[in-house]
C-alpha cells in the first residue's frame, strides 16, 4: 500500500458524473442463494428485520385473539388454565422482545444510513448478526412454545414461581436461554447504531443537524447496552438456580425473591422507554412533512428524548409498589414517575403546535401520526395515574394496567410504526401505498383499538385483576369483556388490511418518484428504492432540512447534494468528528460474509445444547462461535483504514 | 370489587385521590383531543392529498406553545405528587393500636388467616373468610408460603404482596358491616384466578361471638351415620385438614372445623351449598384443574358419609 493511497484526497464529481456502474459493481450483494446467507447491506437487514417482526406482531395477535374468545363470556373452558398461562405469556414475550423493540431497529437500520447521506452501518456485519441471532433466538423461544414448553410465567417471569419445584418443565429453561441469547443480539445492534450515530454521517452533518428521529434510536441504544446485561444477569442466575442449584432466588436458602424484581425491572422500564422513542422520533419525523413545516421545537424535543431515558433510569420500583417497601423509597420513585411527565409534555405538545401552525394534508401516514397524539396522551395519563402510589395500590395488576400498556404499545408503538409504513414504503419499494385502502385501513385499526382497550379500563377500575384465566359472573366485568373481544377482532381486521395493502401495492402500487411527498431529509434525495451504493456521490450537508433549503429562510444554509464526494475504491464511506461532523477518515467497509451467519448457527447449537444438557453439543457450537468469530475478525489488507483525508 | 368507592379509614382518601387523578386525567385526554382534532381540521389542506404540491412554510417558531404547556403542567403534576404524599402519609399507619391483628398467609391457591392473641388458647386459625369488626382498625400481617400472591380487598385497601421470606404489614378498617370481596393479585399459576376471600365485617359484638364460637372444637358425632362419616374423613382428608376436636389434624390444607360457617368453598370458587360440597369432593380437578386437593376416588357412600359429616361442622 502506497502513501499516496493512506493520504487521499477523495475524487468530487457532479452527481451527473458518478461511476454507478462501477460502485453499484462494488456495493452489490451477490444474486442467489449465497448471497442472501452473506449479504450485509443495512437495507436489506433493515427489511429482513421488519419483515420478521411483523410476522411476530402477527403471531402475537393470534395468541391474543385466542385468549379473548376465552375471555369473551365469564366462566368459559376453551382454555385449560397452562394453555392460557402460555399464551399470555407469549404473548408479550412476543410483542415486547421479539415485535417491539426489532421493528424500530428494522426502520433505524434501513433509513439511518440513508437519513445521514452515508453508505452503510458502521460495523456492516455486525448489523447482519444482530439480524441473525433474533431471528434464531424468535425461533429457540417459540420452539419452547410449539413443544408446550413456552413461558408461563408472564413475560416479567418473577420467582419462586418460575423455579424448578413451582415449574419443573422446560418452560422456564427455553425462556431464560432465549432471553439471554435475543440479549446478545439487542447488544451488538444498540453498539452498531450509537457508532453510528456518533461516526457515520454526512460531512457537514453536526449534532444540531442529524433527523429527529435518530435521538430515539440513539438514546433507546444507549440505555439497552446499560440494562440489558440486568436482565441477561437475571436470567443466567435463575436458569443456575433451575440446573445447578444454585440459591440466587431460593428462599430456603436465603435468596432473594425480590432480588429478581429490581434486576428485571431496572431492565424492563428503560425497556418501555427504548421500544416507544424511536416511534415516536419517526412521528417527529413524519408528521411536520405533512403539516408542511418544520417540527416545532427541534432542540427541546431532542432534549426531551434523552430526559426520559434518564429519568427513565429511576423509576423501575413503581412495577414494585405493592412489595411493602418503606414508605420514603415509594416516595421518591412516585415522585420520579410523575415527573417524567415532563419531557413528554414537550414531546405531544410540539406536535400538536406542528399541526396547529401547519397546514395538514390528510394522508393515511398523517392520520396514524396524529391519532399516534391522542393515543400517546390515553396511555401517559393513566401511566401518571399508576405513578401515584395509593392510586396504583389499587390500580396495579387490574385490567386498568393491561389498558395501560396496551395505549402505550399500540399508541406509541404499533400506530407510528404503521404511519412509518406509509410513509417509508415507497422509498423501500419505489411504490406507494394504497391512500384508500389506507383510510379503511387506519379507521378499522383506530376504532378496533379504542373499543378494545378502553373499556380494560373500566373492567380495572371495577376490580378485574389481570392474569386470569376465566372470571366470574355478575361482577360488572361480563359485557366490558364481551365488548373487549369484539373490538380485538375489529383491530385484527385493520392489520390485515394493512397486509393487504402491502401486498396489492407491492404489485400494483403507483409508482413513487424519488421524493413522492416533498420530505426534507436526506432519504429522499437519492431514488426510491435506493441503489445498493446509497448515494453515487456522497452529500454535503449544510442545515437541518437540506431538500426544503431556500424555502424556509435560511439563506445562508447550502447543503451540497449535486456534487460530492465519490470515494469508489472498495467499499467506502466517511467518518466525521462526532460534534462537528467534519469528516476526519475514510471509512474502509467490509463486503459480504458468511461469518455472521455461521456464529448464529454455531450460538444456536450451542443454545440447544444447553437446553437439553447435552454439553457435548454445548461446546461444538461454542467451538464453531470462536471459529467463526476467528474468521470474522481475520486481518484484511483492503481494510486498512485510511487515515487523515485531506477532504474540503 | 370496584374502587371508585370505598369504606373506612384507609380507604377513604385514597378514593378521593383516585377521583382526583382520574378527573384531572380525563380533562388532560379531553383539552389535547380537542387541540389534535381542531388543529387537523382547521387549515387542513382539502383535495386528494398531493402532498407535494402544498408549499412549505417555516411560520411562526411555535417554542411557546411548549413553554406553556409545560408550566401548566408542572403547576398540576406538582400539585398530585402533593396529594400523593399526603394521603401516602394519611394512610401509613391507623390512627389508633389496632386491637386484633390478623396473619394472613397466601398459599397456592387459598388463604390461611391465623388470628393471633397472647393467649394461646385464644388463636384461631381459618380460611378464605376473614371476619373483622367493624370502626376498629385491623392488622395484617402477610406471610408468602409457596410462591408470591397479593392480599387485595378493593373496597377496603389496595394491595400489599405476600412474598416467601419476608413479611410484610398493612392495616385495613371498615367503618360499616358489609362482605367484601378480596382476590389474590400477583400471578400465582395455574389458579391465579381462582383465589378469592371475603372480608366479613360485623359489628364488634357481634365479632366477638363468631370468634366464640370458631374457637370452639367441633362438636362430637351425634349419630352412628355422622360418626362413620367423621371416620371416612379422618381417613381420607385427615393429612391435609383440619377438623379441631377430631384426629384429622393435617395443616397443608384449610382448616374445617367450622367450614359451615363460611359462605363459599374452594377459596371462594363456589357457593358452599351441599351440592357444589359434593361436586367439589368428588372431583376438585374438574373444577379447579391444577388444585392441590387431588381426586379421592371416594365411592358413593364414602362420599355421602363425608358430606353428611361436614355439614354438621357449623
Amino acid at each position: 500500500m502506497t502513501v499516496s493511497e493512506i493520504e487521499r484526497v477523495p475524487e468530487i464529481l457532479p452527481v451527473s458524473a458518478a461511476p454507478r456502474r462501477e460502485l453499484e459493481e462494488i456495493w452489490k450483494t451477490k444474486p442467489g442463494i449465497g448471497g442472501w446467507f452473506s449479504t450485509v447491506d443495512h437495507k436489506e437487514i433493515g427489511k429482513r428485520y421488519i419483515v420478521t417482526a411483523f410476522i411476530f406482531l402477527v403471531l402475537g395477535g393470534v395468541e391474543a385473539l385466542i385468549m379473548r374468545v376465552q375471555l369473551a363470556r365469564p366462566e368459559q373452558s376453551l382454555l385449560t388454565p397452562e394453555q392460557y398461562n402460555q399464551l399470555f405469556s407469549t404473548h408479550g414475550m412476543t410483542m415486547i422482545f421479539l415485535y417491539a423493540l426489532p421493528i424500530l431497529s428494522g426502520f433505524s437500520n434501513y433509513l439511518w444510513p440513508l437519513i445521514f447521506g452515508s453508505r452503510d452501518m458502521a460495523f456492516p456485519r455486525l448489523n447482519a448478526v444482530s439480524y441473525w441471532i433474533y431471528l434464531a433466538s424468535g425461533i429457540f423461544m417459540y420452539v419452547g412454545f410449539a413443544i408446550g414448553a413456552g413461558p408461563d410465567d408472564g413475560w416479567f417471569n418473577y420467582v419462586p414461581y418460575a423455579e424448578r419445584p413451582y415449574n419443573p418443565g422446560l418452560n422456564m429453561d427455553f425462556y431464560s436461554l432465549g432471553m439471554i441469547f435475543l440479549g446478545i443480539s439487542t447488544t451488538v445492534g444498540s453498539a452498531n447504531f450509537v457508532v453510528t450515530f456518533l461516526l457515520n454521517r454526512a460531512p457537514g452533518m453536526s449534532l444540531n443537524r442529524v433527523p429527529i428521529m435518530s435521538w430515539g434510536t440513539l438514546t433507546a441504544s444507549a440505555a439497552n447496552l446499560l440494562v440489558v446485561p440486568s436482565v441477561s444477569l437475571a436470567f443466567f442466575m435463575l436458569w443456575m438456580d433451575r440446573q445447578f442449584g444454585t440459591h440466587f432466588f431460593d428462599v430456603s436458602q436465603q435468596g432473594q425473591p425480590l432480588l429478581w424484581q429490581h434486576l428485571f425491572w431496572i431492565f424492563a422500564h428503560p425497556w418501555v422507554y427504548a421500544i416507544v422513542l424511536p416511534a415516536m422520533g419517526m412521528v417527529s419525523e413524519g408528521l411536520p412533512v405533512f403539516c408542511r413545516r418544520p417540527l416545532v421545537g427541534y432542540t427541546p424535543v431532542a432534549l426531551a428524548t434523552v430526559a426520559t431515558m434518564i429519568l427513565g433510569f429511576g423509576v423501575w420500583v413503581h412495577h414494585m409498589f405493592a412489595t411493602g417497601l418503606p414508605t420514603l423509597a415509594l416516595s421518591f420513585f412516585s415522585s420520579a414517575s410523575i415527573l417524567i411527565t415532563l419531557p413528554s409534555v414537550v414531546s405531544v405538545f410540539a406536535w400538536i403546535a406542528t399541526i396547529w401552525l401547519g397546514r395538514p394534508v390528510i394522508t393515511t401516514a398523517f392520520l396514524f401520526f396524529a391519532s399516534m397524539i391522542v393515543l400517546f396522551v390515553i396511555g401517559g395519563v393513566s401511566g401518571f395515574m399508576t405513578g401515584s402510589v395509593p392510586v396504583d395500590w389499587q390500580l396495579t395488576d387490574t385490567y386498568f394496567v393491561v389498558a395501560h400498556i396496551h395505549y402505550v404499545l399500540i399508541g406509541i408503538n404499533v400506530f407510528p410504526v404503521v404511519g412509518a409504513l406509509y410513509f417509508w414504503f415507497p422509498k423501500m419499494t419505489g411504490r406507494m401505498l394504497d391512500e384508500r385502502l389506507g383510510k379503511w385501513n387506519f379507521w378499522t385499526m383506530f376504532v378496533g383499538m379504542n373499543l378494545a382497550f378502553f373499556p380494560m379500563h373500566l373492567s380495572g377500575l371495577f376490580g378485574m385483576p389481570r392474569r386470569v384465566y376465566t372470571y366470574p359472573a355478575g361482577l360488572g366485568w361480563d359485557t366490558i369483556n364481551l365488548i373487549v373481544s369484539i373490538g380485538a377482532f375489529l383491530f385484527a381486521i385493520g392489520v390485515l388490511l394493512l397486509l393487504a395493502n402491502v401486498l396489492v401495492s407491492l404489485r400494483g402500487g403507483r409508482v413513487a418518484g424519488a421524493n413522492p411527498w416533498d420530505a426534507p431529509s436526506l432519504e429522499w434525495a437519492t431514488s426510491s428504492p435506493p441503489p445498493s451504493y446509497n448515494f453515487a456521490v456522497l452529500p454535503e450537508v449544510g442545515s437541518l432540512y437540506p431538500l426544503w433549503e431556500g424555502r424556509l429562510g435560511d439563506a445562508a444554509a447550502r447543503s451540497s447534494l449535486a456534487e460530492g464526494a465519490v470515494l469508489d475504491h472498495g467499499r467506502e464511506t466517511f467518518s466525521v468528528t462526532p460534534l462537528e461532523g467534519m469528516p476526519d477518515l475514510i471509512l474502509k467497509m467490509p463486503g459480504d460474509s458468511y461469518a455472521p451467519f455461521i456464529l448464529t448457527v454455531g450460538m444456536s447449537a450451542g443454545f440447544s445444547g444447553l437446553i437439553v444438557h447435552w454439553w457435548w453439543l454445548a461446546a461444538a457450537g461454542a467451538a464453531l462461535t470462536a471459529l467463526a468469530m476467528i474468521v470474522w475478525l481475520w486481518p484484511e489488507r483492503k481494510l486498512a483504514q485510511i487515515a487523515g483525508a485531506g477532504y474540503g | 370489587m370496584s374502587y371508585l368507592s370505598g369504606f373506612g379509614n384507609r380507604a377513604y382518601p385514597v378514593v378521593q385521590l383516585t377521583w382526583g387523578v382520574t378527573a384531572l386525567s380525563l380533562a388532560v385526554i379531553v383539552i389535547c383531543t380537542g387541540l389534535v382534532l381542531v388543529g387537523t381540521l382547521r387549515r387542513r389542506v382539502r383535495g386528494t392529498g398531493a402532498v407535494d404540491q402544498v408549499p412549505i412554510a417555516p411560520g411562526e417558531s411555535g417554542l411557546r406553545w411548549i413553554v406553556i404547556s409545560v408550566a401548566v403542567s408542572s403547576v398540576f403534576l406538582f400539585a398530585s405528587l402533593v396529594g400523593t404524599v399526603i394521603v401516602l402519609a394519611a394512610v401509613a399507619a391507623p390512627s389508633r393500636e389496632p386491637k386484633v391483628t390478623i396473619e394472613v398467609t397466601g398459599q397456592q391457591w387459598w388463604w390461611k388467616a391465623r388470628y393471633l392473641s397472647d393467649d394461646p388458647s385464644r388463636t384461631l386459625i381459618t380460611a378464605n373468610e376473614i371476619h373483622i369488626p367493624t370502626g376498629e382498625p385491623v392488622h395484617i400481617r402477610l406471610i408468602g408460603a409457596d410462591v408470591i400472591h397479593s392480599f387485595w380487598v378493593p373496597k377496603l385497601t389496595g394491595k400489599t404482596d405476600t412474598i416467601p421470606g419476608q413479611e410484610n404489614e398493612m392495616w385495613l378498617e371498615a367503618d360499616r358491616p358489609g362482605r367484601y370481596r378480596g382476590q389474590c393479585t400477583e400471578f400465582c399459576g395455574w389458579q391465579h384466578a381462582h383465589m378469592a376471600f371475603f372480608v366479613v365485617a360485623q359489628p364488634p359484638m357481634e365479632f366477638d361471638n363468631w370468634m366464640a364460637a370458631q374457637l370452639q372444637p367441633a362438636a362430637a358425632a351425634a349419630s352412628p351415620d355422622i360418626q362413620r362419616g367423621e371416620n371416612t374423613f379422618t381417613f381420607h382428608c385427615g393429612m391435609c385438614h383440619t377438623v379441631r376436636g377430631t384426629q384429622a389434624g393435617g395443616t397443608v390444607a384449610p382448616d374445617l372445623t367450622h367450614l359451615m360457617s363460611r359462605s363459599t368453598i374452594a377459596a371462594g370458587t363456589l357457593d358452599n351449598t351441599p351440592g357444589n360440597l359434593s361436586g367439589w369432593i368428588a372431583n376438585p380437578q374438574a373444577i379447579k384443574p391444577g388444585a392441590r386437593m387431588p381426586v379421592l376416588y371416594l365411592s358413593g357412600p364414602e362420599l355421602q358419609n363425608v358430606r353428611t359429616y361436614l355439614a354438621t361442622l357449623n
